[in-house]
């Protein structure tokens, strides 16, 4: 819901510059969200509204962030693409392809040198896997035995490219596990209790020890690679079949047989919409961020000097 | 003469050239099917099939090592990286291997790879989407630098940049894709059908690497500027009713240095704008560059005007963006320094 608001607002011009939309996909980082402790490390990319939020970020934060304004996460210098909130565990968006694979590596194995059962998540796409990085850090993990569990959100796209045109194996993710001796794990990432099951089996092995996982999630995006892209390279038929999987409708169809009752969820849907709208109304009130704090948080001392 | 945007001129210099010379090949991530996230491949792969028109996966460090091994043995390739944000994971094999093969193998071989990106901000891109990264590849010696400023020069320095035996990293300002710019983002976009060199031959023709051009004379102060800011300098200039002669280096690497020399001797008086942080920048080679050959001839200290020394911020695009502003001020404090 968040995200169709969002999707408004930048139809209303109030969300400058592109942004990524998770329609379709919200299952992962919901099921993940879910089966993580509240100091495990999330690492994302720029379609990453849904892997903040389910962190606890706040939903004023990220919408004002999305608006450039002062509320937002970031203060608005950095825009939909660089969410972040540290307090939440939710280390950042990035919007370098396969960028943060190997830093999440890292921040597994400072988890790890600190005793401190910590473990990294880290989402990325199918096409992130054709990168070298994606390869270093697989291998980091699996040699050092690190607590970090890899998600490969594969929605079957690149950007407008079919990801089976530019890669060597069917699937992405799964296919190359056992290069780094993993176990390949291939799941339907549109089921959120199946996700939410798998999280929490390779969350569990990775803190007691078992080392990273490699987990390929099979889902779709709805809409196209940004918001400049109708998606119109893909076959109807494709784009039909997964609108008919979409993970929301499908959960409260399996919520229900159940026998959770139509006006529970109704009420759920109503209280999440209300919190969307006042989350909407705080970000559309709050001021543009003062200049002066573009020129801070460059240096250790707060301050960027040199500036023109 | 057609009309044609930046996108269709460089789409055109690729077709061009690719009619030409067999052993022109294109590769990159989008490009063929697609046609490139900003279009400037459209139609190459249906027109030239797919073995001359790929679609690589995304690994920036292997497209561009690829293609200096498609170049070392005859072929031609003209890489696209999405944006210049992207660049950095195969600046290895541009810095390390691209620029150095022919002095390392003392001339033996060389890859004749050009490298097309766009850059620049003015778009709401952000921090990893809005990056003018010239002054890096500046530093490599080995790599032609280009950044054309309007459709005519992107296809004829694109022809040339693709015919040189020598690297060329190719910037391609992509806020003014569409139409120049003349830095206030307020007023309603301006199309390349409205400026002269939006008029482009269909056919082959060149514009020569290495030369700047002279966009407009003027005898009280040299500005030298390219991208999107030879626009933006030419407003900033009316503004401020300074009889200024504005230079499109066009070429950063190598230089020409004779242009600017001769210009800022002759008027004493200089200002330098690039969109690219300040600290390093390529302004800075250019201060020098004029300090050089100009000395005894200035009237007043170079002034630079550039991006801010951070980050682009989302929030903050139109104030570190060296807008119209920032640039008559510049102009003013030069022309008021004794
Ligand atoms: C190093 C680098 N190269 C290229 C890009 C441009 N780019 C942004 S998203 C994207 C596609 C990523 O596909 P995938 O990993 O499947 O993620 P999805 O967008 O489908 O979630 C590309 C090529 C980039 N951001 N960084
Ligand atoms: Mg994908």
């Amino acid at each position: 819901m968040m995200e169709q608001r969002a999707y408004d607002l930048f139809m209303q011009n109030l969300v400058k510059g592109t942004s990524h939309l998770a329609l379709g996909q919200e299952a992962v980082a919901a099921g993940f969200g879910e089966a993580m402790r509240s100091d495990d490390y999330t690492f994302c990319t720029y379609r990453g509204h849904n892997h903040t939020l389910v962190r606890g970020a706040s939903m004023t934060g990220i919408l004002g962030e999305l608006m450039g304004r002062e509320c937002g996460l970031l203060n608005g210098k950095g825009g939909s693409m660089h969410l972040m909130s540290v307090e939440h565990g939710a280390m950042g968006s990035y919007a370098i392809i396969g960028a943060h694979m190997p830093i999440a590596a890292g921040a597994a194995w400072s988890a790890q040198y600190r005793e401190s059962g910590q473990v990294a998540v880290c989402f990325f796409g199918d096409g992130t896997t054709n990168i070298g990085a994606f390869h270093e850090s697989l291998n980091f993990a699996a040699v050092w035995s690190l607590p970090v569990v890899y998600v490969c959100e594969n929605n079957l796209y690149m950007e407008y490219t079919p990801i089976g045109d530019v890669t060597a194996v069917k699937n992405p993710g799964a296919d190359r596990a056992s290069a780094y001796g993993l176990e390949p794990i291939l799941i339907d990432g549109n089921d959120v209790d199946l996700v939410y099951a798998t999280a929490q089996a390779a969350i569990a092995k990775a803190r007691d020890g078992g080392g990273p996982s490699l987990l390929e999630v099979q889902t779709y995006r709805h809409g196209g690679h940004s918001r400049a892209d109708p998606g119109k390279y893909r076959p109807d038929e494709e784009v039909k079949a997964w609108l008919a999987r979409d993970p929301i409708p499908a959960y409260r169809k399996q919520l229900l047989a159940a026998g959770v009752s139509d006006s529970t969820l109704d009420t759920i849907d109503q209280e999440v919409s209300d919190r969307v709208d006042a989350a909407e109304a705080t970000a559309r009130s709050s001021s543009p961020p003062p200049l002066d704090i573009a020129d801070t948080d460059l240096w250790a001392d707060g301050t960027s000097t040199w500036r023109t | 003469m057609a009309q044609m945007n930046m996108i269709d001129a460089i789409r055109s210099a690729h077709d061009v050239v690719m009619a030409k010379d067999p052993n022109v090949v294109v590769l990159g991530e989008d490009v063929g099917y697609f046609g490139g996230v900003f279009r400037c491949t459209d139609g190459l792969q249906r027109k030239y099939g797919e073995h001359r028109v790929l679609d690589a996966p995304i690994a920036e460090g292997g497209i561009i090592a690829a293609a200096i091994g498609m170049g070392v043995n005859g072929l031609r390739p003209v890489a696209e990286i999405q944006f210049a944000d992207y660049i950095y994971p195969g600046f290895d094999q541009v810095a390390s291997e691209l620029a150095r093969l022919r002095y390392r193998t003392c001339g033996d071989y060389f890859s004749p790879v050009t490298i097309r990106t766009p850059c620049g901000g003015g778009i709401r891109g952000g921090q990893t989407h809005s990056q003018s990264p010239e002054g890096i590849f500046t530093h490599v010696s080995g790599i032609t630098t280009v950044m054309p400023s309007n459709p005519y020069d992107a296809k004829g320095l694109l022809i040339s940049a693709i015919e040189s035996d020598d690297p060329v990293v190719f910037f391609e300002p992509k806020r003014i894709y569409n139409g120049p710019f003349d830095g206030d983002p307020n007023k309603p976009a301006v199309p390349w059908t409205t400026h002269p060199k939006g008029e482009v031959p269909e056919d082959y023709f060149t514009v020569p690497l290495g030369i700047a051009d002279i966009v407009k004379p003027g005898s009280e102060l040299t500005i030298i500027t390219y991208g999107t800011l030879v626009h933006v300098a030419q407003a900033a200039a009316r503004l401020t009713g300074v009889d200024a002669e504005i230079i499109d280096v066009r070429t950063l690497a190598p230089l020409d240095v004779s242009t600017l020399a001769d210009s800022v001797c002759k008027t004493g008086r200089c200002l330098i704008a690039h969109e690219a942080t300040r600290f390093s920048g390529f302004g800075a080679e250019l201060a020098a560059t004029v300090q050089e050959n100009c000395f005894y001839s200035l009237e007043a200290p170079i002034e630079r005007v550039a991006g801010w020394d951070t980050p682009y911020p989302h929030a903050f695009e139109w104030q570190y963006f060296p807008g119209q502003k920032r640039i008559a001020a510049g102009i003013r404090k030069v022309m008021e320094a004794q």
